[in-house]
């Protein structure tokens, strides 16, 4: 029978799991997201350092065939080592991809749906706030992860078959810091961009909050280093301490040195523990907002 | 056997009580939920949908406690809040179809049923439109689609007429009487218009400052009234009056209007009034039998005000 000739049936068929009921919300979401020409654009243009990069290890490790092509290009890459320093370059470079397409795609996810008030429709079926949010922010990580730590092994694997494992167990430190720094900064910045989101409900100014919150922050660090004469500041500044976590991780620097008055070290895990705080934050200001009604009191 | 179960239900919000120690067990097919603004109607909705956690006591929903039962609640219920709700990116088929699967419906299922729901409610045509376009009564159809869409046991409407115009209530009104007429659901519907819970209901709760005040079978309530009758006669009725009341009827004068209002028993008829009229030389000019209309069971409610 035609789809428009039946009328009003009682579902009696099975049901999904409801384990993985949260992955329904990024299967739609994902498609709002990429149905945007920019957000496509921006999400290709992101792979281009990882495949800079690519090109720069495959040529590193043939040196004789780049000879023959680009003698001057050659003698260029023969002072680059593919070591920690060359994979957090890489990373730093994309952090700001990363941010740029959180900060691009964020807003748009729960904005929309407490704008409209459509909490009620979600939160009235076996769905949870949590499954929300977890959905939500699957489709955040699930973009960055692409364009950050799924290439970043990418590239790991490209050195170890151009060179042998030995690289590989040499540095084993790499492939922590490429899974572990990306996840860390991931996390932290959809949850940021979700919690905006929620409490901004106007999206460009959910975006511009985002921003805010990186730029602010690293100005009250650095204000608060100077005027109470503390080098705990820097813990403040989001950037900086992320940075902090990625030297670590990359580099094994477990002390890091502030390079600006009034100077001084700081530990490493102290990032960490900003980046927790921050997310605890960010939970907390979605768990206020992502419900299904507001209690005016 | 009661498809909803209070029991000593008290709700605060805010530090306020909304709802105040509700009891009782209910089994009316479609029940209507009636009162003034702030009675607590909304915040009954939505303590039954687990929105908000009883501050004492608890309530069932087809025996489900809605204290650690709520997800196995949600699978039966469908909602339709009283206010726009909805993603307006999204077109109308892909919002309802992402509402199935959250209830559990596989992908197919749920492609399949919301396009049939959607014909179902008269947007067939607009299913593919982006839910921000539609037009007030359009979104009020499409909040009803998705309440059905996972064909729930349970279907809780929160004022479903409002906002639309006299067809689009007419629609709603024809939907909603199917809907309860022709499956085995229940529906609880509040609204503020009475001639609308008249139209879908066969029970009414009347809610007034957080208590349930009156909750009544409204055929049982007319049947109960059927024998209420106003009369007025011409010429002197008191050994009229003393012969009805000698047949057992409870009989009261209006000192002003002379109008007669009495109740009959069940072994008295109409017919027995006026042959008794007759011997005693008494026209009867009007006689009308009152039938409580939903409009007084509502003020009684509202003017006695004692908690159930």
């Amino acid at each position: 029978m035609a789809v428009y000739k039946r009328t009003y049936t009682r579902y009696t068929g099975s049901l999904t799991d409801e384990r993985w009921r949260f992955a329904i919300l990024p299967r739609f979401a994902l498609k709002t997201v990429f149905e945007s020409k920019l957000n496509l654009l921006l999400f290709i243009g992101s792979f281009l350092p990882h495949l800079i990069a690519a090109v720069l290890i495959y040529f590193r490790s043939h040196l004789d065939a780049l000879m023959s092509l680009a003698p001057d290009a050659a003698q260029g890459l023969q002072f680059i080592t593919i070591d920690g320093t060359f994979f957090l370059t890489i990373f730093i470079i994309e952090t700001f991809t990363s941010f740029f397409l959180v900060a691009i795609i964020g807003p748009g996810l729960v904005s929309p749906d407490l704008g409209n008030n459509a909490m009620p429709l979600y939160l009235s079926r076996p769905f949870s706030r949590t499954e929300y949010v977890l959905g939500k922010l699957t489709v955040l990580v699930g973009v960055t992860s692409l364009i950050t730590w799924i290439p970043g092994l990418i590239l790991i694997g490209e050195q170890t078959s151009m060179v042998g494992f030995s690289w590989l167990s040499n540095n084993l430190r790499i492939v922590s810091g490429v899974v572990v720094g990306s996840l860390v900064w991931i996390v932290t910045i959809s949850l940021i961009a979700l919690a905006l989101s929620a409490w901004v409900k106007w999206k460009p100014v959910a975006v511009a909050s985002l921003f805010g919150v990186f730029f602010v922050a690293a100005g009250f660090g650095t204000v608060s280093n100077l005027l109470l004469d503390t080098r705990w500041g820097i813990l403040i500044n989001l950037a900086a301490s992320m940075s902090m976590i990625w030297r670590w991780l990359f580099l094994g620097e477990s002390v890091i040195r502030i390079p600006m008055p009034p100077f001084g070290t700081v530990p490493a895990w102290t990032g960490l523990l900003t980046m927790a705080a921050v997310c605890a934050i960010a939970i907390f200001m979605l768990g206020k907002k992502v419900r299904a009604t507001q209690v005016v009191r | 056997m009661a498809f909803l179960e209070l029991e000593s239900l008290s709700v605060n919000l805010g530090g306020r009580p909304i709802l105040k120690q509700l009891n009782g067990a209910y089994s009316g097919r479609c029940i209507g939920l009636l009162g003034p603004n702030g009675a607590g109607k909304t915040t009954l909705l939505q303590t039954l949908l687990g929105f908000y956690p009883p501050t004492s006591g608890t309530a069932r929903v087809l025996g489900h406690d809605v204290r650690t039962k709520i997800r196995a609640l949600r699978h039966q219920i469908g909602y339709m809040p009283e206010s726009d709700a909805f993603v307006a990116g999204m077109s109308a088929i892909r919002f309802v179809r992402m509402m199935a699967e959250l209830s559990g419906l596989p992908e197919e299922a749920a492609i399949e049923r919301a396009h049939e729901t959607l014909f179902y409610v008269g947007l067939g045509e607009a299913r593919y439109r982006l839910l921000g376009t539609y037009s007030l009564g359009m979104k009020q159809m499409a909040k009803l689609a998705v309440a059905i869409v996972h064909g729930p046991s349970v279907v809780i409407l929160d004022e479903p007429t409002n906002g639309l115009d006299p067809a689009g209530r007419l629609r709603m009104i024809e939907l909603v009487r199917e809907i309860r007429d022709t499956h085995d659901i229940n529906l609880i519907i509040s609204s503020h218009l009475l001639r609308d819970i008249e139209e879908f209901c066969d029970e009414v709760m009347i809610m007034k400052d957080g208590h349930i005040v009156t909750y009544c079978n409204l055929e049982e309530e007319r049947r109960a009234n059927r024998k209420f009758l106003q009369l007025e006669t011409l010429g002197e009725h008191e050994a009229f009056l003393a012969a009805v009341e000698g047949l057992g009827c409870e009989c009261a004068v209006d000192g002003r209007t002379r109008r007669i209002k009495m109740i009959l028993p069940e072994t008295v008829e109409v017919r027995d009034l006026y042959e008794i009229a007759n011997a005693h030389a008494i026209r009867i000019r009007r006689l009308e039998a009152k039938r409580d209309s939903l409009q007084d069971i509502f003020m009684k409610a509202m003017e006695a005000g004692a908690p159930r």
